[in-house]
């Protein structure tokens, strides 16, 4: 059991952190701590710049198998990566849909065609995607897809009708992928297809969300016809596939993830000490037991990565998104107890935000989105301790 | 990342487990829990000629099996699994720990061999002063006093929740240089329970499965070379000792959390309410999900501090490392306290009526939980410790 990486792991984070310090600077200083989750909003076009600087120096899918243009780093590297790229405060990655979910999801179950057609724009930092899924009637009960997909018999060519919700960053992305149901009279999880569909064309329409925030990362995304160019798999395999792609999200980003918690945390122990709250013993509480939750979450993600076929697949993974979304959400609130009365003044008229208050607002998303922490003590109970799988109305 | 136990790990966690299977049965933890010792003696000297797990962290040699802190928090996991009985706890986390720490390498070779034989050891520090400084059995409540003699000391006083303190054969004592205050004048001392003046009483405890005693020092005589170390210049390796063992009762912890959990899982998906299990009922499955998280974390925190407890404890460890014992120690007792009575506790309500008889086994655990959180401070004052390290010193 140990806690340290490998030399050579030690060696890929000074590559990395000294190719991120001759790079993260010039055109691209005022990025710095830009675009995280609360301000994804920010600085589109520079963050889109910034991600074709990351492709020159070979950064972007590095997790992907060197035949596809990847690096092919392990785990390790691919964490220590995500954790130097936090540490140099590069901003939040837009194009991170396409790396992390479209492309490992085209290597598992696309075509030779589909690989060539899209990997290279993934890679190349010059093509961003959005991820299509929930609806207004789909949430929790993600299967109950009412989005539809007709193939024209004759061209074969598919055309998407429904309404797509929560869909982060449509406004700034080339291509969505999307589920639909291919089969009518289908329910739940059968009778679905996992799409590959072009923002760009008048049969789609992208609304913004305004947000309690004021402002909207999160879109509502229409389809009324709208041209699918691909299908991956075969009509009916979308469910898989899409379940297949939740899979590629081993939490590899976490300790990177961490490291913006630090950051957050930090702010609200300096503004502690200076304005004296650090002297009530309910806020020492509180930051105590902030520091210890942040620190054990590196350790559960630390085991996390570690497992292989002795430990089997670990149950740090299980309840790693409710420990995060819940510590973030107690640490949003804390931030506001800290300031105590100056935690309503806002920087300036008519709604903006100092970085604290979108972290409280915003944080009361971690426990709502990607499966709500109520689903998530359902998976737990039922996949970790084997208690009985909930009843369906359906 | 190798952040998981060893094929060796694994290993003598598979022969603790099936030793306390065979000697930690409910039948024999409530025999053993009457018992005149608070334990079975024939099922402790098994365990040390058997398995030898008394000697885990005993330096080769020394006569034992020089292995790392984190098997003695594998070995501790399991006996909190079984509620195990034993002066396990008090001779190897505190009693050894402490000799490990403090003693010079002839009193190492005096003291060590005999522990790795089977004899049994504890540590007492605090006096009755502990309960009113709000459970932070720090320096200022020792109490106990050492006054030099031409020949030796001469000690006086009496300490409290000494762990097994009136069945061990081996005493580690902290007093103070009569007159000293605070981290001052602290010395600790090896005397066999049996030395002159000492009067040990059992003080019957609510958690009965394990034993605690107050004693009583009346101008006990010791010889000089029975001072660990330096006179009057214990307390910072004393401070690391506790830290060392609040690792290890956070691993035992660790262990009534998990088995409290499983217990009430068990007995959930038995007991049918309304013409169904009560474990298909989302109350229970939630407060399950809150248990099993907290257990998880648990783990995390205890094989995290085991590792940095095994860098402190091994001569050519990585300093950096071992500089954060003391947190990691205050960050696994505190979260591993919460846990386990968090868990025990619901689970003690998930048992429904039958929790709160006599003949199931959770209110066992409930106790046990209880105990061993307010033992060596509970999660508010670990984080109180943290919270001092984070927001007081001028470079934090």
């Amino acid at each position: 059991m140990k806690l340290t990486f490998s030399a050579e792991d030690e060696r890929f984070r000074e590559e990395i952190a000294g190719w991120l310090k001759e790079n993260l600077c010039g055109e691209f200083e005022h990025l710095k701590f830009r675009g995280g989750p609360g301000d994804e909003h920010m600085f589109p076009e520079e963050r889109k710049r910034w991600e074709q600087k990351l492709a020159e120096g070979n950064w972007v899918g590095i997790g992907l198998p060197q035949e596809y243009g990847g690096r092919g780093a392990s785990i390790e590297q691919q964490v220590i990566f995500a954790e130097e790229y936090a540490r140099a405060g590069a901003p939040g990655r837009i194009g991170h849909i396409g790396e992390g979910l479209t492309a490992p999801t085209l290597i598992a179950f696309g075509s030779q065609e589909q690989k060539e057609k899209y990997l290279p724009g993934i890679l190349k930092g010059t093509e961003f995607w959005c991820q299509g899924y929930s609806e207004p009637s789909a949430g929790s009960d993600l299967a109950n897809v009412r989005t539809r997909a007709v193939q024209d018999p004759t061209t074969g060519q598919w055309r998407i009708t429904g309404q797509k919700i929560w869909t982060s960053l449509a406004h700034e992305s080339d291509w969505c992928f999307v589920i639909a149901r291919t089969d009518p009279d289908s329910v739940a999880h059968r009778g679905l297809g996992f799409f590959l569909v072009k923002m760009d064309q008048p049969q789609i329409t992208v609304c913004p969300i305004e947000q309690l925030t004021g402002t909207s990362e999160f879109n509502e995304v229409f389809f009324d016809g709208a041209v699918a160019d691909d299908i991956v798999g075969q009509p009916g395999e979308g469910w898989s596939i899409a379940m297949g792609l939740l899979g590629f999200e081993r939490g590899v980003s976490t300790l990177g993830q961490q490291m913006q918690f630090q950051n957050e945390l930090n702010e609200i122990i300096r503004i502690a000490k200076e304005n004296g709250s650090a002297q009530d013993s309910v806020i020492r509480q509180r930051i105590a037991e902030a520091h210890t939750g942040l620190r054990l979450m590196r350790y559960n993600a630390m085991r996390m990565l570690s497992q292989d076929e002795r430990s089997g697949p670990d149950s740090s993974a299980l309840v790693y998104k409710l420990h995060w979304s819940t510590w973030h959400r107690h640490l949003g609130a804390l931030a506001m107890d800290v300031l105590g009365p100056e935690a309503e003044m806002i920087d300036s008229a008519p709604y903006n935000l100092t970085r604290l208050q979108s972290l409280f607002l915003f944080t009361r998303s971690d426990t709502i989105y990607g499966g709500t922490s109520q689903i998530q003590r359902n998976i737990i109970a039922e996949r970790g301790l084997g208690m009985p799988k909930e009843a369906k109305g359906r | 990342m190798e952040f998981r136990l060893t094929d060796e790990q694994y290993m003598v966690r598979e022969s603790a487990e099936a030793f306390l299977a065979d000697v930690s049965s409910t039948e024999q933890v409530r025999k053993a829990m009457l018992q005149a010792s608070s334990y079975d003696p024939d099922v402790w000297q098994r365990l040390c000629n058997e398995l030898y797990l008394q000697a885990i962290t005993i330096p080769e040699e020394y006569g034992g099996l020089g292995m790392s802190y984190v098997y003695l928090a594998i070995v501790l996991e399991q006996m909190g699994r079984k509620l195990f009985c034993s002066p396990f706890l008090a001779t190897t986390a505190f009693a050894t720990n402490a000799v490990l720490l403090t003693a010079s390498d002839e009193q190492k070779q005096q003291l060590l061999p005999a522990i790795a034989e089977g004899q049994t050891a504890t540590l007492a520090w605090v006096g009755p002063q502990a309960a009113r400084l709000s459970g932070t059995w720090d320096a200022a409540a020792i109490t106990a006093t050492w006054q030099a003699t031409d020949t030796g000391y001469v000690l006086n006083g009496e300490l409290s929740y000494v762990l097994d303190g009136d069945t061990a054969e081996l005493l580690i004592i902290a007093a103070r240089e009569a007159g000293s205050t605070g981290t001052e004048g602290i010395s600790l001392f090896a005397l066999p329970a049996t030395t002159d003046g000492v009067m040990a009483t059992w003080t019957p405890t609510m958690d009965q499965t394990r034993r605690q005693a107050k004693i009583k020092l009346s101008a006990v005589q010791v010889e000089s070379n029975q001072c660990l170390g330096q006179a009057g210049q214990a307390w910072p390796k004393l401070k690391k000792t506790l830290a060392l063992a609040k690792v290890a009762l956070a691993a035992e912890q660790l262990g009534v959390a998990s088995e409290s959990l499983d217990l009430a899982v068990e007995y959930t998906l038995e007991r049918e309410q309304f013409g169904r299990a009560i474990a298909s009922y989302q109350a229970i499955k939630h407060k399950a999900a809150d248990m099993k998280l907290k257990t998880e974390v648990a783990r995390s925190a205890v094989y995290y501090a085991a590792c940095i407890a095994s860098e402190e404890l091994d001569p050519q460890g990585d300093a950096v490392l071992a500089s954060e014992l003391e947190e990691a120690a205050a960050m696994a007792k505190g979260y591993c306290s919460d846990t386990v009575f968090y868990n025990a506790g619901s689970a003690l309500q998930m048992f429904g009526g039958v929790g709160f008889t006599a003949e199931y086994d959770i209110q066992l655990y409930f106790k046990r939980a209880k105990a061993s959180e307010l033992y060596l401070g509970n999660g508010a004052a670990q984080r109180e410790l943290i919270a001092a390290m984070l927001l007081d010193s001028e470079n934090a």
